[in-house]
Formats: structure tokens, sequence, C-alpha cells
């Protein structure tokens, strides 16, 4: 019953998704406020429809009723119950269910707070978001509907992939897909805007915290899944440019470009065709993101589905979508014409680099990926395209966007003096050139790069300091008044401020780990040494258990420094007899400078096992400074005049001046 | 169920160089590192034969390092691989006509926009550069600036 309640309840969304795309829009065209005011409530049965479904699934999961097809094909009565509730996404039919939760999560967002948006707009973007969530309601429910008994019922299920038996990954598809799926937002209102044939400040308010709150959610969910690979893959690497790594990180360049962007809307009214475009591609390039995921043209970790008419029918939803938006895009853009001017050095002049620079760095991802899939579908040709080809292209052109992102927040509008702002970067570039010295003189024998990019690091980190500190007048006023300052400054500026210091943190942890990586080898025995940057690690012993739904073989290794017992780490190999699948669990300790990091690897005949022991230098930092980027966003977001609905309760002075 | 699984099995090459695998001179062994780095393991995705445990990568690292220890230079080492296993297993693709767009694309596109940001400010700049107020509006601004102080 419960299984089957879930499935009318995503009949019934797709019904009301279907009402809410049509009568809000002809509403929106006829004037009719009738019709208009359809779509909140809709809106709103939408999302708690779907909500239902998703409580229907959860609940068969959790119950193990395996005679729910996807319950039989991905869980298993012994999982413990957390992976037994995450393996609800950890599937296909479960995870676009949970695509569809959020997205009709945002609709009904937009429909509880967006009282105060003019009441046409309002109505297209819940048609909009309607027309999304009616096509990936429809697509779960004709070619991927969790919700299929099987008959007869199987004894037991095909249990959940063992790598994704782990917290970290567990929980990083919602935030990816709240970061996916919150784009969809900036989607629906941009195609609403073109409808209107309207872009003005106050559109560009509305769409910023929406926009930053999908950001701030596909950051963590990246860092989250980068975390995870780094310490359950089990050779310390953290990013792969792996295709679907490279799908999470399309959208989220594209939705930093539309961040920036969107600011010169609000502030300045103008770039608005080229950030409605933005808002496009965002989205777009979510829905590639899933395609790609989805559809299984990748075989990688995560393509745990591969079935080629699923991948069809996405992809006749993304042509659809896409092509749509960019066709209307084509009609009705050129109406959006005007807005502000600025000179070539001037704040907007600095976020149109910015827009230039993530966009071509988009673009190198974007070929990286997709390139050898279509060259083997246009010629039959195999190639490879690996980190090599991103280092030699995606890095190149982020650098220079690096170089430039502590001048951004420092220039004026409109028209600006690029010496005094380098007068107060001075300090930082001063500091960053000593660091870079003494970087180059310390390292023993460290590559050529490691001082120019630590310099870089501690470049962005200082610099993105030096507008708090001309604000609030640092040395120039007592430090009293300074600090009163300090108090008032609005919360945009730590938001901005923390979220480039994140990026510079971030920076040197990629440098650190990247130069002066050290690593070896052993075979040992119990009672056995091996030492590695200046510790010395013992094998204890190796011990056999059981989990819940594995075998391990877990290795205590003792960690001395200078004579000094520092550390006991444990080390497992997990071998998982469902799948009959191996897993890694790394032994980690850190110093919050560096990671040490040992793997108990094969064992060699009757009492010997391979070791590797890594020294991960700055490796915390990345995912630090990840979370300090997360940190800023939310800071921003919480700014008093984002709070939903008050922008368009002053709406009438702003938006009579920029028309 | 199988296809899954060999799917899941298609991806656990976890680890890395074995024991007695390095050489013992640190230049050529710093050689034969950046060349495994480049290239593909074939029974994993995406990962290259440095990062890979499975016994295909462990052998084309010792065949790296054998054809380093003998003398050979990068390039053909490289060579030799490619010639043995195809060009699939270079992770840095050669330029070459059928790649010519992948390896321009990224930089064409970064030059497309400079020369687009260039014409769009060659265009609006002069002509739309602020021109000074004329005295009518220079009184009007006068006017609105007062009321707006008597109103503070």
């Amino acid at each position: 019953m419960i299984a089957e309640t879930g499935h009318f309840a995503l009949v019934l969304a797709l019904a009301v998704a279907l009402a809410q795309v049509i009568l809000p829009q002809i509403g929106a065209y006829r004037r009719d406020a009738r019709l208009m005011t359809v779509g909140e409530p809709a809106a709103l049965a939408q999302f708690l429809l779907v909500l239902l479904a998703f409580g229907a699934l959860t609940v068969s999961f959790v119950t193990s009723d395996f005679s729910v097809y996807a319950v039989a094909q991905h869980s298993h009565s012994a999982k413990p119950l957390l992976y037994k509730i995450t393996g609800v996404w950890g599937n296909h039919e479960g995870s676009m269910l949970l695509w569809i939760l959020i997205l009709t999560g945002f609709g009904a967002a937009v429909a509880a707070f967006g009282r105060q948006l003019p009441a046409t707009l309002r109505a297209r973007v819940l048609s909009v978001q309607a027309l999304i969530g009616l096509a990936f309601i429809g697509f779960i429910l004709f070619t991927s509907n969790p919700f299929t008994r099987l008959d007869p019922a199987p004894i037991e299920g095909g249990g959940l992939n063992p790598l994704l038996q782990d917290p970290a990954l567990a929980f990083h598809p919602p935030f990816l897909y709240a970061g996916y799926v919150g784009f969809s937002m900036a989607f629906s209102f941009a195609i609403a805007a073109l409808l209107e044939g309207k872009v003005d400040p106050g559109w560009a308010r509305w769409v910023r915290p929406w926009t930053l709150a999908a950001w701030a959610s596909l950051t963590l969910g990246i860092s989250m899944g980068s975390w995870w690979a780094y310490y359950e893959l089990g050779w310390g690497g953290w990013w792969f440019w792996d295709p679907v790594e490279n799908a999470s990180l399309m959208p989220w360049l594209v939705g930093t470009a539309l961040l920036h962007s969107a600011i010169v809307v609000e502030k300045r009214g103008a770039l608005k065709s080229w950030t409605v475009l933005l808002a496009i591609f965002a989205f777009s390039l979510s829905l590639v993101g899933t395609f790609l995921v989805r559809s299984g043209v990748l075989t990688s970790v995560h393509a745990f589905a591969v079935d080629p008419e699923r991948g069809l029918v996405i992809l006749g939803i993304l042509a659809f979508f896409i092509g749509g938006a960019l066709s209307l895009y084509a009609w009705r853009a050129p109406s959006l014409k005007g807005g502000g001017l600025f000179a070539p050095v001037s704040r907007e002049s600095a976020l149109v680099m910015n827009n230039l620079f993530l966009a071509a760095a988009t673009v190198s991802v974007f070929i990286g990926t997709l390139y050898p899939l279509a060259l083997d579908a246009l010629t039959g040709e195999k190639i490879s395209v690996g980190p090599p080809f991103f280092n030699a292209t995606f890095v190149p052109i982020v650098l220079p966007l690096l170089l430039l992102v502590p001048l951004g927040p420092l220039l004026a509008w409109k028209r600006s003096d690029i010496y005094p702002v380098m007068q107060r970067l001075f300090f930082a570039a001063g500091a960053a050139f000593v660091l870079g010295l003494v970087v180059a003189a310390f390292q023993e024998d460290g590559p050529w790069f490691a001082p120019l990019g630590m310099a870089l690091a501690l470049w962005l980190f200082l610099g993105a300091f030096a507008d708090i500190a001309y604000r609030i007048r640092l040395g120039r006023t007592p430090m009293q008044d300074a600090l009163r300052r300090l108090k008032h400054l609005p919360r945009p500026v730590w938001g901005s401020t923390l979220a480039h210091a994140g990026v510079g943190i971030m920076v040197a942890g990629i440098v650190g780990i990247t130069a002066w990586r050290a690593e070896t080898v052993a075979v040992m025995k119990d009672g056995d040494t091996l030492s590695i940057g200046g510790y010395d690690i013992t094998l204890m012993q190796v011990g056999a258990y059981d989990g819940p739904n594995f075998r391990s073989e877990k290795g205590e290794f003792l960690v001395v420094r200078g004579k000094r017992e520092v550390a006991r780490l444990h080390a497992e190999k997990r071998f998982y007899p469902v799948q009959a699948m191996p897993t890694s669990e790394v032994g980690i300790y850190t110093t919050g400078f560096a990671d040490l990091y040992v793997v108990l690897g094969d064992r060699r005949g009757e009492e010997a096992w391979t070791v590797r022991a890594y020294i991960n230098p700055m490796a915390p930092w990345i995912w630090f400074g990840t979370g300090v980027m997360v940190l800023g966003g939310l800071i921003s977001l919480s700014d008093r005049r984002y709070r939903l609905g008050v922008p368009f309760a002053r709406r009438k002075a702003p938006s009579g001046a920029a028309a | 169920m199988k296809r899954t699984l060999v799917i899941f099995l298609a991806f656990i090459c976890l680890g890395a160089i074995e024991p007695g695998e390095k050489l013992d001179d640190p230049a050529l062994e710093a050689r034969a590192r950046a060349i495994t780095k480049e290239l593909r393991c074939l029974v994993c995705q995406n990962q290259s034969i440095d990062d890979s445990d499975a016994p295909l990568a462990r052998d084309l690292r010792d065949l790296v390092r054998q054809r380093i220890k003998s003398g050979e230079s990068d390039e053909e080492v490289l060579d030799y691989v490619v010639a043995r296993y195809g060009e699939f297993v270079l992770l840095r693709p050669p330029l070459r006509l059928g790649t010519l767009v992948l390896w321009l694309a990224p930089f064409a596109a970064l030059g497309m926009g400079a020369i687009v940001i260039y014409v769009f400010y060659r265009r609006r700049g002069p002509r739309h550069e602020p021109q000074p107020l004329s005295a009518e509006e220079e009184a009007q601004l006068e006017k609105l600036t007062k009321r707006r102080e008597e109103r503070v």
C-alpha cells in the first residue's frame, strides 16, 4: 500500500504540474488574476505530493520492502539504517525523485515567499518551474518508476554500492542537487523575464539570493565529494577531472559567473541580457550534468545507472529546455537593451573579466569532458582526455582570474583608477612577494611553481581583507573608530571577503599537496617500522572483524615522532560480499598543516602486508578553504536586504529610477 | 545484475606503486613518474597507471621503468606504449587535426570573449562619454539637492 500511495501521489503531482504550467501562463497573458493565482496553491500541492512520494519510498527502503523494484535492486536488509535511508537516493530512480523533490521545493518557496513579486512575473516563474517538474516527473513515471512492484518479491536485495556507504558521500547528493536544481530558479526567472520582456534591478535582487543559495549548496556538495575521494579512494587524490566531477564543476563555474554578473544588474542595471544568458546556461549545464551522470554515457564511479533508453529521454528533455530557452533568448533578448554605462577600469569591468575567464574555463571543462564522447560517436575514434589536458588549459585560464580577484571589490563602480587600488593592495602584494621568496629559499626539492603558488594564495587571502581594511579606515583613523566601523560593516562585505579569502586558503592547499607530496611503500610484518617525513609508523597488528554487511581486516599503526607517540591510526581493507567488492578505509593523522595518510594494501603471504604511507602537506586547507567560501555565501545570504519579500516592498523607488 | 557488477569491478583500482618498483636513480624515477601520470589505466576508468594497482597498470609501469633504464627518451617510451596500446592510453591527447578543436576551444573562447568585450567598449566608449551638464540641468540638480537637504 505504501508504495502505491507514493506512486499515486507522483501521478497526481504530474497532473498538478500540468495545470500549473498552463493556467498561470495564460493568466499572465490575459492579465487574469484568477488564473494567475492558481500557481501558488498548485506549487505547494506539487511539492507536498512529491514529498509524500519521497516519504513512501523512504519507508519502503527503511522497512526493506523488496517487492518494490528500487528497494530490491539497491538495498539489503543487513545494511545499517543510515545507509538504508541514504540508499533512497543512492540509485537512479530514487535520486531522480530527490531531484524532483528539491525542484518542487524551490517552486513552493517562490509560492510561499514570493508574495511581493509582480503578479505576472510570479505566475510565469511558477509556470516555467512547473514545466521542468512536468518533464522530470513524467520521466520518472514512464522510464524509471521506483515504485514498480516485483512479483514474486526477492528474499534479499542487491545492496548499495559499498563506495556509497560512507557518510560524506551518502550526504553529498542532496547538496549537489540543491545546487543543480537551485539554478532552476535562476532559469525560471530568466525565462519569465524574457517572456515579460523586462529585466530590472528588482529582478536581479530576486535572482541573487536563490543563485547564492544554490551556489553555496553546490560548493558544499562538490567539496564533500572531493573530500570523500581523498579519504576513501585510498591514494590521496582529491580531484580527478572525472567526467562526473566535471559535470558538477561546470554549473558551479557558470553559477559563480552568474552570481557576479547579477550584482552588476542589481547595482547598475547593466549586463542584463548577458546575465539572463548566464542564468540559462547555469541550469542548462546542470541538466547536462544530470544527463551525463544519469544516462550512463560515462562509465565511472557515479554512473550506477546504465540504460540508453533513459539517456535518450533525458537528452530529449535537455534539447527541449536548452533549445527552447536559447531560441526564446535569441528572439527576446534584443529588447533587453540599455543599462548603466561604465569605463574600462571600473567594478563593472572587473566583473566582466570575472565572467570572461570563468566562461572560458567552463569551455575548457565542457570540451574536455564531451569531446571524447563526440569524437567516438562521430568517427569511432577513441581518445582520452585526462588531468594533463586540464592542467594545460583550465589552469592557465584560471590563474589570471585568481590574480585579479583582490582588485575587483576595491574598484569603484562606473569609473575607477587603478593606482589607488594598487596602493590599498600594497601590503598584500608585499607579503605575498616575501612569502614567495621564503618558500623558494626553504623548500628543499619542490617544483618551481610552489613559491609562486603560495604567493598567489597569500595574495588572495590578504587581498580579500584589503577591502575591509579600507572600509574601516584601518590605520587612517584611531583604532577604536576602526573597530566601530568594523562592527557596522554590511554582511555582504563579510560574505565576499570570506568567499575570496576561502579561495586563497584552497589555493594554498592545492599548491601544497601538488608540490610537496611524499610517499613511501613497504611490505610490513607486525612490529615493522616505516619512516616518512619525520614520522615512524609501526604496524602493531592486523585483526579481522565482521561489520554489519562487510568483512574487514584492520591494521593498527603506532605513529611516533621524535620518540613521542602522536597517534594510533587504523587502516582497513573491507570486503562487501553482496557486491563482491573491496573498499579501503584510510588512517589519517592531521596536524592541520599536513596529513599523514596510511593505507593498508594487499596481503603478502601469511603475515605480511603492503603498506603505503603519504605525507600530504596542506591537504586539509583545500576543504577548509571551500568551507570558508560556503560560509561567506551563507553570511551574504543572511543579509537583511535579501530577506525574502523585502526587496519588492521597497521596490517602487529603485525601479522607477531604473526605468 | 551482471552488468552492474562489471562496472563495479571496472573501477576498483585503488592504490599505487608497489614495493620495489621504484628506480634507484631519483632522476630516472622522477621521469618515470611523470610518464606514468600521462598514461591511462586500460582496465579502470579515468585513472592514470600511476594511481592504479590493477595488474595491467603494474606491468605498464614496469615496462616504462625498464625502457627508461635502458636509456630511452621520454618520447621514445611514450611512442612505444602508444604503438602497443593505441592513442587511447594517452591522457593528454596529441595535437592533430582531430583534436585541434579540443585544444583550441578554451583559448578561442577566451580570445573571442576578449574581442567582444573590446568591441563593446569601443562602440560604447566615446559616444556615451558622460557629457557635462547643461546650465538648465545644473539648475535642476541644484533645486533637487536643495529640496533633499531641506527634508533632512
